[in-house]
């Protein structure tokens, strides 16, 4: 039995999270005694995956696999996992895993933890944690069949270089349908680091007080090589757009650095926000909740201070 | 054209999380509860644009207790045709799957809406697996559809970082994500008509998953917050990059 760590890939390339998952299932494997097997498709240097851990990389071949396709995609990760002897199939949290580990989970009607942010353990049964209620608490799932299936969230563990580019990559061809569905077009925001794999992220709320004012926010991101975000009532106003949107209702996000400014810190939007590393506060009200959320805070009128930040991290990238 | 729309009941996004004294089970004291707002503002909404626009009917599926009762009214108040409930307790997101596709099976429906995610458990999985066990071709987190005709629909669907566009002809699943449609608020009428459609309860066949809860609990308290002097801003950079290693 083997550890089966699905590795997407976009245009080619891995990105961090990819070798993130890879070593979670690495690090999966060793608790289970087992070893870990990478499948992908379509990646310029699958070798690539065996840095962080993968002891073996398997190319998937199909015409069915050039785009993306919920049903098409949960076929191949079977058949692969099948042909594998695979009991423990990992895959990150991310739009395409999503799509997919529900019907992993059906087909091989097994039990499933999506948005898993820690090792599992193998002491008492298989038993792994995940956030549940948008953030504001945890559960601990125990799997009772033999096959199961997992996705973790992004920034949940660091990549670490495991093992080496020196890896076995074979490659395996399957045999799928032809998607039912067909992608037309993709957009891409251009030239920005998406909120959920944003590192860094600088968040503003109604305290901006207009959409005019948005240029202080974005010196800022730039300085810092931030991602920008916001609050509900922002998105909602049409002061930004709503692909910025974080809370309980948009997006969640885990970044190491999350700076709110102008926010007051509703629960709804804590709760898309309260697993980042690091919290800072810009806020001239001491009473907004979102102080007791934050590891640090400034209590001051963000249209003076916030330019001043922008200002010192300047000087601390130039010092 | 006939939508099934999946609706699940959720504590409401204000409400105090807080578990029963063995940690075992998530405590209901005191809990307002709601439909689930993707269920509701995206996927159910959107379904009755279609049925406005092509004909047809909405019916709303939900798994669960009596309890679940008038969140499952709320949804006809909004303008769902009829709807059913499904008598069972599931503990995972496969029971209550297996639930849906085996009502869904009965019927024809030539699509099967459900919102992107609980607010509760947050797995983004049922719609995966109704998906799955029904067969049909799924498109996740669509956040526009536009229908022409009945023969095919097109999707934005929300990725990382972007979107893509998707055609697929019916049937076809699909979870839905803000964008999807705007909020809708019944109306009195709405409310006085969704007393006398029909919510029809069914006795749930026996499924069982190899998952359980083993254990609640609640995040670490953040200490306190460290304040910075709003005039040296060099401190709080120093700090980020010394203490908090983040820049």
């Amino acid at each position: 039995m083997s550890v089966i760590v699905y590795a997407e890939s976009h245009g080619g390339a891995f990105n961090k999270k990819t070798f993130e998952v890879i070593t979670y299932a690495r690090k999966t494997a060793d608790i289970l005694g087992t070893d870990c097997i990478a499948v992908c498709h379509g990646a310029d240097s699958p070798a690539q995956l065996g840095t962080y851990g993968a002891q073996k990389v398997v190319t998937l071949e199909s015409d069915a696999l050039e785009q993306f396709d919920a049903q098409t995609y949960t076929a191949a990760i079977a058949q692969a996992a099948e042909k594998l002897d695979g009991d423990t199939i990992i895959m990150q949290h991310s739009a395409n895993g999503k799509s997919i580990i529900g019907g992993l989970a059906a087909k091989l009607n097994c039990g499933s933890v999506s948005a898993v942010n820690q090792l599992p353990s193998n002491d008492n049964g298989f038993e792994v944690i995940k956030p549940v209620f948008s953030g504001k608490a945890f559960a601990k799932y125990s799997i009772s069949s033999d096959k199961r299936v997992l996705s973790l969230i992004g920034n949940s563990i660091p990549p670490e270089e495991m093992g080496s580019e020196d890896v076995e990559v074979e490659s395996m061809s399957l045999d799928l349908e032809a998607p039912k569905t067909k992608v037309i077009k993709v957009d891409k925001v251009k030239g920005e680091i998406p909120l959920p794999e944003a590192e860094l992220v600088v968040s503003a709320g109604r305290g901006m007080k207009g959409p005019e004012n948005w240029d202080i926010i974005e010196e800022l991101a730039d300085e810092l090589g931030a991602t920008t975000a916001c609050s509900r009532p922002v998105a909602d106003s049409g002061w930004r757009p709503h692909h910025e949107h974080v809370g309980q209702t948009g997006i969640a996000i885990r970044p190491n650095l999350y700076l709110a400014i102008g926010i007051s810190g509703a629960i709804q939007h804590l709760a898309g926000v309260n697993n980042s590393d690091t919290i800072v506060v810009i806020n001239k009200d001491p009473e907004a909740p979102f102080f007791k959320a934050a590891d640090y805070g400034v209590v001051a009128d963000l249209f003076d201070v916030v330019p001043r930040l922008t200002e010192a991290i300047k000087r601390f990238k130039a010092s | 054209m006939n939508i099934l729309v999946c609706v699940s009941k959720t504590p409401e996004t204000t409400a105090k999380i807080t578990f029963t004294s063995d940690n075992s089970e998530f405590n209901t004291d005191g809990v307002n509860f709601i439909m689930n707002p993707y269920d509701e503002w995206y996927a159910l909404v959107r379904a009755i644009e279609l049925k406005e626009q092509f004909g047809g009917e909405v019916t709303i599926v939900n798994v669960g207790p009596s309890e679940n009762d008038s969140v499952i009214r709320k949804g006809l108040a909004i303008g769902a045709d009829k709807a059913v409930r499904i008598n069972a307790e599931p503990k995972s997101a496969l029971e209550t799957a297996h639930h849906i596709a085996n009502f869904a099976k009965e019927g024809s429906f030539d699509a099967v809406f459900l919102g992107k995610e609980t607010i509760d458990y947050n797995g983004s999985e049922v719609s995966a697996m109704v998906a799955q066990l029904l067969d049909l071709p799924f498109v996740s987190f669509a956040s526009k559809l536009e229908m022409e005709d009945e023969s095919k629909a097109t999707i934005t669907r929300d990725i990382e970082g972007g979107e893509e566009v998707i055609e697929v002809a019916p049937p076809f699943c699909l979870s839905a994500a803000k964008g999807l449609a705007e909020q809708k608020i019944p109306n009195m009428r709405g409310i006085m008509m969704a007393k006398r459609k029909p919510l029809d309860v069914v006795e749930a066949d026996e499924v069982s998953a190899p998952l359980e809860v083993k254990e609640f609990s609640l995040p670490p308290e953040k200490g306190e917050v460290t304040l910075i002097d709003p005039e040296d801003m060099d401190e709080l950079v120093r700090l980020l990059h010394e203490e908090a290693k983040v820049i």
